[in-house]
């Protein structure tokens, strides 16, 4: 099976560069152009990964996928936005780091101690109730308007290397800011995860609970910390589409879009959930600006969806997952 | 001089089998009314191997896991090394020096087989975390040190050809060498083992056996085993406990326990 599979996955990506490449091959794209919709599709391909991170962490370290990570995105935003109508911008974010954590502990508590050594399936239903507990809890306590943040990031596009192209190349500052903040943070957490005892240990409580209890691991402590680590790139992560978007109930859909990125690139792993958002960014943004005109556009709405479909059809695993041979 | 060596090796032998080092007192364990365990006492020793006997049902797995923690009994006490507590919490019962095997394999899956072994490590690992993910100084040292150890147990174990493969992907015997391998890695004092030689061929229990003897030989770790080979728990055992619908009806060597009527009754039947 290795052989198989090893050039199936080289084969999508030479399929995917050919695909990227090709306007500039068969079309008469301009080169700055193109390199713009190229730079705007890892951009927000980047921004996926952040919230798709959030997902495979708890997956990793539960076997759970967190259909809550949406309502803590946007529960994350809602906390920061009103509390700096009160207090300076750092201050509050340091509070609403202290609210994902305590947000943490409680799931931990209330939640998950009493399910410990539960099927998957169980779990997950948890994780619907903590959604839509989230959301209730977030609309209760902040309100349910549309709110603006802005954390300093620059609005305004700039033009680059107007020197090599004619015109130069547009290029989004804020997303460029939040891609770099995005980069970082994944891979402090890629050096967590496979470098680190503590992140050997969250792999082993994803395998086995029971398993991971007997070498001395201790389950509470690791949820919590998975959790909270998971808040927190939910912060970030609400951070940075708040103010692109404003804070506003839509921002849960933003976690919609990290499902198609986890499918592609794996529920086990961390590698995979970044090239998994850059591939659908990328790809979203190419199809959208080179194939829209042929087809009727409209679809970045959909790009995402059906290439998870695909990979839900040939490579259910995904592209870097963790394949498990069931014996009967 | 030969003389000196003789009673040098009886030394030996009688120091093989120490102090009580686990003993239990009066467990009684039921999950609503279905009693698994009814006031069962018994010593283990250290560096025996002390068998746990009955047939399907009797509450031998359920005493392991009370023995690990993952049960708390609703009555009785539970004596380790010299501590007393009503139960056993188990990432507790890790720290102080009790590993366990699985019946049902429970393996890290997505891992490596090295990986499997060092995660049985964890509870030893003591350096930052932050030295740790950038591999430096101390964290160089002790991950060193611990690969070294793990690598020990790798070859003890025969499974050196297989050390980087996913231990999903492994035939099951050799899965069940890792479940015991990851058990050794944390160099405990007692080692559980629940039915180790379940679903073997002829020649894997060979094998397995030979590896029980050497642990127990080699690292003079005490071993508690349940199985049900007969064959096997009469080799390998210096005590047997034997229960039978939650209660412990024999309790002594392998001679004396086969011996025992109401052994023989609870495994062939009698009549009423």
């Amino acid at each position: 099976m290795g052989a198989t599979t090893r050039n199936l996955t080289i084969a999508f990506f030479v399929l995917l560069v050919f695909g990227a490449v090709s306007p500039m091959l068969f079309t008469d794209a301009k080169f700055p152009q193109w390199l713009e919709v190229i730079l705007g599709g890892v951009m927000s391909g980047v921004l996926y990964s952040l919230v798709a991170l959030g997902l495979v962490l708890i997956f990793k370290a539960s076997g759970v996928f967190n259909f809550a990570q949406g309502a803590m995105v946007l529960f994350a935003a809602l906390t920061l936005v009103r509390l700096m109508e009160k207090m300076p911008f750092v201050v509050a974010l340091v509070v609403t780091i202290v609210v994902m954590v305590a947000l943490a502990w409680l799931v931990e508590r209330l939640v998950l101690r009493p399910l410990v050594n539960q099927e998957g399936i169980v779990l997950f239903m948890a994780t619907l109730g903590i959604a839509y507990f989230l959301d209730g809890l977030g609309q209760t306590l902040w309100g349910s308007d549309i709110y603006t943040l802005h954390v300093g990031m620059p609005k305004e596009p700039k033009i680059l290397l107007e020197g090599t192209f004619e015109g130069g190349i547009l290029v989004n500052m804020e997303d460029a800011i939040a891609a770099v903040l995005a980069g970082v943070m994944v891979a402090v957490l890629a050096l967590f995860f496979q470098k680190t005892g503590t992140g050997r240990a969250l792999r082993a409580v994803a395998d086995d609970h029971q398993a991971a209890q007997s070498i001395g691991i201790p389950l509470n402590r690791i949820w919590v910390i998975v959790w909270s680590v998971s808040g927190l790139v939910a912060l970030v992560a609400g951070v940075i589409w708040g103010s692109k978007l404003g804070v506003q109930f839509s921002l849960q859909l933003v976690a919609l879009k990290a499902l198609p990125v986890v499918i592609l690139g794996g529920f086990t792993s961390i590698p995979g959930a970044i090239i998994g958002g850059l591939i659908i960014g990328l790809g979203e943004k190419v199809s959208e600006v080179y194939l829209g005109p042929l087809l009727g556009g409209g679809i970045e709405n959909w790009f995402a969806y059906v290439l998870a479909l695909v990979f839900l059809l040939f490579r259910p695993e995904g592209l870097f997952g963790e394949r498990h041979i069931d014996r009967v | 001089m030969k003389l000196n060596d003789a009673q040098a090796g009886l030394a030996a032998a009688e120091r093989r089998i120490g102090e009580v080092i686990l003993a239990v007192e009066g467990i009684s364990l039921a999950f609503g009314g279905v009693r698994a365990l009814n006031d069962v006492s018994f010593d283990v020793r250290e560096h025996e191997v002390r068998a746990i006997i009955g047939p399907n049902g009797a509450g031998k797995s359920s005493m392991l896991n009370v023995l690990n923690g993952v049960y708390r009994p609703q009555a009785g006490r539970i004596t380790f090394a010299g501590e007393t507590v009503a139960a056993m919490e188990p990432h507790h019962s890790a720290a102080r020096g009790i590993a366990r095997t699985f019946q049902s394999l429970a393996l890290f899956k997505g891992m490596s087989v090295l990986e499997n072994m060092l995660a049985g490590r964890n509870l030893m690992m003591k350096t930052n975390i932050f030295l740790q993910a950038l591999r430096v100084g101390p964290a160089l040292a002790e991950e060193i040190a611990h690969r070294k150890r793990v690598e020990e147990i790798i070859d003890f174990l025969e499974i050196q050809h297989v050390r980087k493969t996913p231990v999903g992907r492994l035939p099951y015997g050799l899965q069940k060498r890792v479940d015991l391998g990851r058990a050794l890695a944390a160099e405990p004092k007692v080692l559980l083992l629940d039915e180790p030689m379940a679903g073997m061929n002829v020649e894997e229990k060979q094998d397995m056996c030979r590896f029980i003897l050497d642990v127990n030989d080699e690292f003079g770790t005490t071993i508690v085993l349940i199985e049900h080979d007969m064959g096997v728990v009469m080799d390998l055992s210096d005590r047997v406990v034997v229960l039978d619908y939650g209660k412990k009806i024999a309790d002594g060597t392998p001679d004396e326990v086969r011996s025992n009527q109401a052994v023989v009754d609870a495994y062939l039947g009698v009549k009423h």
